[in-house]
C-alpha cells in the first residue's frame, strides 16, 4: 500500500538569470511502513521535493498524494498527516523545551491539557525529560535533533520527512538516531523519508533508495541491488553505485541552488 | 481557528517580548530624546497650531515611534527564517493570516505601551492635552503599527538578509518622518512642500492626531486621518496575507 506517489513532480523557480528547474520530474512510490533514503548530489533537487511533499512549495507540475491526500487540493490534510524536519530544525533558542512542544501541540489544535500531556509524552519518548525547562538554545547538537523530530512527532504523523537530519552530528549521536527512526517504525509503523549525504548512513538506515540527480530520479533500489546493478557486485560499496550513477563525484558540478 | 491560531501565535510572540523587557524600553530611546532635548526648543516659537508646543510635538513623536518600531518588524521574521521556526510552523495546520495577526497584533500591544509610557513622560514635561484626545491617539498608534508591521513582514519574507533588509526600510522611513510633517507642522512649510507632503498618507494621520490633541474631534483632518489610517491597514493586511500565503517561493 503506497502511503506517498508522486508523478512527474517538478519545481521551476524563476530567478533574475531566467528560469532555474531545481525539480524536473520526480516520480516516487513509497510504502507503508518504509524508510526511504533519498541520495543525490548538492543542488539535486532532494530539499525542494522534500518541501513540496510537506505543502510548503507548491508544485510547479506534476501530482502527489501523501497519506491519500492530495498535495495540491488537500493541503490540509497533508499538514495533519505529516511532520517534517528541516534541515536547520525550528526551534527558539530563547525559548524552552516545553514551551515549544506544548505550543506545536496547539498549534495542531490540542487544548491546552492535551498539548502539555502530550509534551511530556514526547519528552519521555526521545529522552528530553531532563531537558524539558532548559532554553532550546542551550541544548547540544543531538539533543536539538531529537527534540525538533519530537515536535514533528506531535501529531502521531503517518509520515516523517527529515532533511539531512543527522549532519553535523557526532557518531554517537548519528548511532542514537539511526535507533530512533527505526523505533518510530516498528512501534508506531511511521513511514520515514530522510535525505542524507553519508552513504554509510543510507546503507544502514534505508529499506530503499533513491537517487536523484539534476532533477530526476536517476536510479532506485534496495541498498544491494544498487550495488549489484551500478557498482558491479554485491560486495561493491555503495559510493561506487552512487559515482556511478550520478557520474560524477559528490561536489556540485552545475549551478543549480543548493536548497531554494 | 483563526481566532484560536491568532491568539496562540499572539501568546507566543508576547512572551518572547516580556523576557526582553530591556529591549522594551530600547525602543522608546528615540522619541524620549527628541522629548527631552529637542522638545523644549519649541515652547516659544510661533508654530501656528492652537494649544501648547507639547499638544503638537506629542502627536508627531508617537507616530514616529510607531513609525520607525513597525516599519523594522520585519527582522523578527528574518530571524525566525533563518531559525526555521517560520517553515515549522508552516507545516502545521495553523492559519496562515494567524502567523501574520498574531505577529503583528504583538507588535501593535508592544507600540501602544511604549505610547502610553512616551505620553506620561511628556506629561512630566509639561504636556496637557484631553484624555478622549490622548485615547484616540492611541488607537491611531494601533493602527499605524498594524499597517506598517503588516508590509515590513511582507518585505522581510520576500529579502533573504538583514543587510538588503535594513537599508530598503531606512530609504523609506526617513522620507516618509520629513515629508508627514512629524516635527514641525507642515503649515510652516513653502507652498510646494506642502503640497507634496499630501502625497504621503502619513501626514493625514499626524494631523488627525493634532487635531485630537488639542479637543477638536469633529474636524475635516480626523475623518481624513482616520479614512487614510483604516484604508492603510486595511491595504496592508491584505498584502502581508498574500504574501504570507503564497510564501515559499
Amino acid at each position: 500500500m503506497a502511503v506517498i506517489s508522486a508523478a512527474g513532480l517538478a519545481r521551476t523557480f524563476q530567478t533574475k538569470r531566467g528560469p532555474v528547474e531545481a525539480v524536473r520530474c520526480v516520480d516516487l512510490t513509497v510504502r507503508e511502513g518504509e524508510i526511504l533514503g533519498l541520495l543525490g548530489p548538492n543542488g539535486a533537487g532532494k530539499t525542494t521535493t522534500l518541501r513540496m511533499l510537506t505543502t510548503l512549495l507548491k508544485p510547479t507540475g506534476g501530482a502527489a498524494t501523501v497519506a491519500g491526500h492530495d498535495l495540491t487540493t488537500d493541503a490540509a490534510g497533508v499538514r495533519r498527516s505529516c511532520g517534517y524536519v528541516a534541515q536547520s530544525g525550528g526551534v527558539d533558542p530563547q525559548i524552552s523545551v516545553r514551551e515549544e512542544l506544548v505550543t506545536q501541540g496547539r498549534l495542531y489544535r490540542l487544548t491546552r491539557a492535551q498539548a502539555s500531556e502530550r509534551a511530556e509524552e514526547l519528552a519521555r519518548e526521545l529522552g528530553l525529560t531532563e531537558l524539558l525547562d532548559r532554553r532550546c538554545g542551550s541544548l547540544s547538537g543531538g539533543q536539538r535533533r531529537r527534540l525538533d523530530i519530537a515536535m514533528a512527532l506531535t501529531h502521531r504523523p503517518k509520515v516523517l520527512f527529515l532533511d539531512e537530519p543527522t549532519t553535523g552530528l557526532d557518531p554517537g549521536s548519528r548511532a542514537d538516531l539511526w535507533d530512533l527512526v527505526r523505533g518510530l517504525r516498528d512501534r508506531h509503523g511511521t513511514t520515514v523519508v530522510l535525505t542524507t549525504h553519508y552513504l554509510d548512513e543510507a546503507d544502514a538506515l534505508a529499506d530503499r533508495l533513491v537517487i536523484v540527480d539534476r532533477g530526476v530520479v536517476a536510479a532506485e533500489g534496495t541498498p544491494s541491488a544498487l550495488k549489484l546493478r551500478y557498482g558491479g557486485s554485491i560486495d561493491a560499496s555503495l559510493q561506487d553505485a552512487f559515482l556511478a550513477i550520478t557520474g560524477r563525484g559528490p561536489a556540485p558540478a552545475d549551478t543549480a541552488p543548493v536548497a531554494v | 481557528m483563526l481566532l484560536h491560531d491568532t491568539a496562540l501565535i499572539y501568546g507566543r510572540y508576547l512572551r518572547q517580548s516580556l523576557r526582553s523587557r530591556l529591549a522594551l524600553l530600547f525602543g522608546l530611546l528615540m522619541p524620549l530624546l527628541y522629548l527631552l532635548f529637542f522638545g523644549p526648543l519649541l515652547t516659544g516659537l510661533p508654530l501656528g497650531g492652537r494649544g501648547s508646543s507639547w499638544q503638537l510635538l506629542v502627536p508627531g513623536l508617537l507616530l514616529q515611534l510607531g513609525l520607525f518600531g513597525a516599519s523594522f518588524a520585519g527582522f523578527s521574521v528574518i530571524v525566525e527564517k533563518g531559525q526555521g521556526v517560520l517553515e515549522r510552523m508552516r507545516v502545521t495546520p495553523v492559519s496562515r493570516l494567524a502567523l501574520l495577526l498574531g505577529r503583528v497584533l504583538r507588535d501593535a500591544t508592544v507600540f501602544v505601551l511604549q505610547a502610553v509610557l512616551l505620553v506620561l513622560a511628556a506629561v512630566t514635561m509639561g504636556l496637557r492635552a484631553p484624555l478622549a484626545g490622548v485615547l484616540i491617539g492611541f488607537g491611531f498608534v494601533g493602527l499605524l503599527t498594524v499597517s506598517l508591521g503588516s508590509l515590513s513582514c511582507a518585505v522581510a519574507m520576500r529579502v533573504d538578509t538583514p543587510q538588503s533588509f535594513g537599508p530598503l526600510v531606512n530609504a523609506l522611513t526617513l522620507p516618509s518622518m520629513l515629508l508627514s510633517g512629524l516635527m514641525l507642522p507642515m503649515t510652516l512649510a513653502p507652498g510646494w512642500l506642502d503640497v507634496l507632503s499630501h502625497f504621503m498618507p502619513l501626514r493625514y494621520l499626524v494631523d488627525a492626531l493634532r487635531d485630537a490633541y488639542v479637543g477638536s474631534y469633529g474636524t475635516d483632518h480626523m475623518l481624513y486621518g482616520a479614512l487614510v489610517a483604516v484604508g492603510f491597514a486595511l491595504l496592508a493586511v491584505t498584502v502581508g496575507t498574500r504574501v504570507f500565503r503564497t510564501a515559499g517561493a
